[in-house]
């Protein structure tokens, strides 16, 4: 064995289109019961990358406490995405006006197909990735979880892969583990989990099948304590992540005693 | 006082802010209207009839007469 360390899995870090994260947990921002709590939960998950959304301006309360008081966005980066959008059109037109707003174009990608499920519509999808990185963006997208649908992504300029592990805020973890190692094992970009987990185990299951990293957002926002949840997400990914770099044993039909069977008395 | 108010009443045109009608002083630029709204303009991103108006524009880009604006800004999302 190399002399690796346990404390080389502190460096562990990922990359995505030239940007150098340590944290593989990336947390939404919606569905919290206030800003201060959003931010309590921020600092609790460790991540360092967090989802906004972009929306029309509070015209008649123009004093109302704005999200960039409390999570600072020189400090924390800002992912834009397009959520509550369902045309291609739609959403480039947000991300463009997300990037005037911010300056970003590492950008959150995302078109709905239908209310109900808020499953993704590709052909929409692919349709505004090829748009966005024409127009110079960095588009991380959310996707169905099939490996077809993802490569078309890729050579498409997705900067990252981000297919669902069951639909958003449903908590009903990952569905098909089978797709999600299918879109690891082809993918020349970052694949995360976005969407469907509902709690610690469902994060450490995607990362042990691979994925760079886990986003959510309702697991955490809708917890009893949103805050010890965001503990608990962030302790998740790296230990399915460790146990991912570790290497699991092999699967056995029977047992296999631990304890040696020479020397019984 | 009253006939600046009546001058005043005069030089306004018409414009859409998030979807609403609004009258506004004419002469303005996009980051005064902003202001006027409350706003700060260094906070938001303006779109002016479907174009997105470059921040480091926003001061110098008059707000004319039957202009269609979107302001938007971050809020919390998944």
């Amino acid at each position: 064995m190399t002399g690796k360390t346990a404390n080389e899995s502190d460096r562990d870090s990922w990359t995505v289109a030239g940007r150098t994260f340590t944290s593989r947990l990336i947390v939404g921002t919606g569905k919290y019961s206030d800003f201060a709590q959003n931010a309590a939960a921020l600092e609790a998950s460790g991540a360092e990358i967090v989802t906004v959304a972009v929306r029309r301006v509070n015209v008649s309360d123009p004093n109302a406490p704005m999200l960039t008081d409390f999570i600072d966005p020189r400090k924390v980066t800002y992912l834009p995405n397009t959520a509550g959008c369902f045309t291609a059109d739609e959403a480039v037109r947000t991300l463009r006006l997300a990037r005037e707003a911010g300056g970003w174009d590492l950008v959150k990608l995302e078109v709905l197909g239908e209310a109900r499920t808020l499953y993704p519509d590709m052909r929409e999808t692919l349709k505004a990735t090829e748009t966005l990185v024409a127009e110079g963006f960095k588009p991380m997208v959310y996707c169905v979880d099939d490996p077809i649908a993802a490569k078309q992504l890729e050579e498409a300029g997705a900067v990252a892969i981000m297919p669902l592990g069951a639909p958003i805020g449903s908590g009903l973890g990952i569905q098909n583990r089978v797709t999600i190692r299918l879109i690891v094992e082809g993918s020349g970009v970052p694949v995360l989990v976005d969407a469907g987990v509902g709690t610690a185990s469902d994060a450490a299951v995607a990362m042990e099948l691979g994925c760079d990293g886990v986003l959510m957002n309702t697991a955490i926002a809708e917890a009893k304590d949103p805050i010890r949840m965001a503990r608990a997400m962030k302790l998740a990914v790296e230990a399915g992540r460790n146990a991912y770099l570790a290497g699991r044993m092999g699967r056995r039909m029977y047992a296999d005693p631990s304890s040696p069977l020479a020397g019984l008395i | 006082m009253t006939q600046r108010k009546a001058a005043l009443a005069n030089d306004t045109i018409s414009v859409r802010v998030n979807g609403e009608h609004r009258r506004v002083y004419e002469g303005l630029s996009i980051a005064d209207l902003t202001r006027d709204l409350g706003l700060s303009p260094d906070k938001v991103a303006v779109e002016r009839n479907l174009e997105v108006v470059p921040r480091a524009k926003l001061a110098e880009v008059m707000v004319e007469d039957g202009d269609d604006f979107e302001i938007v800004t971050f809020v919390g999302g998944g």
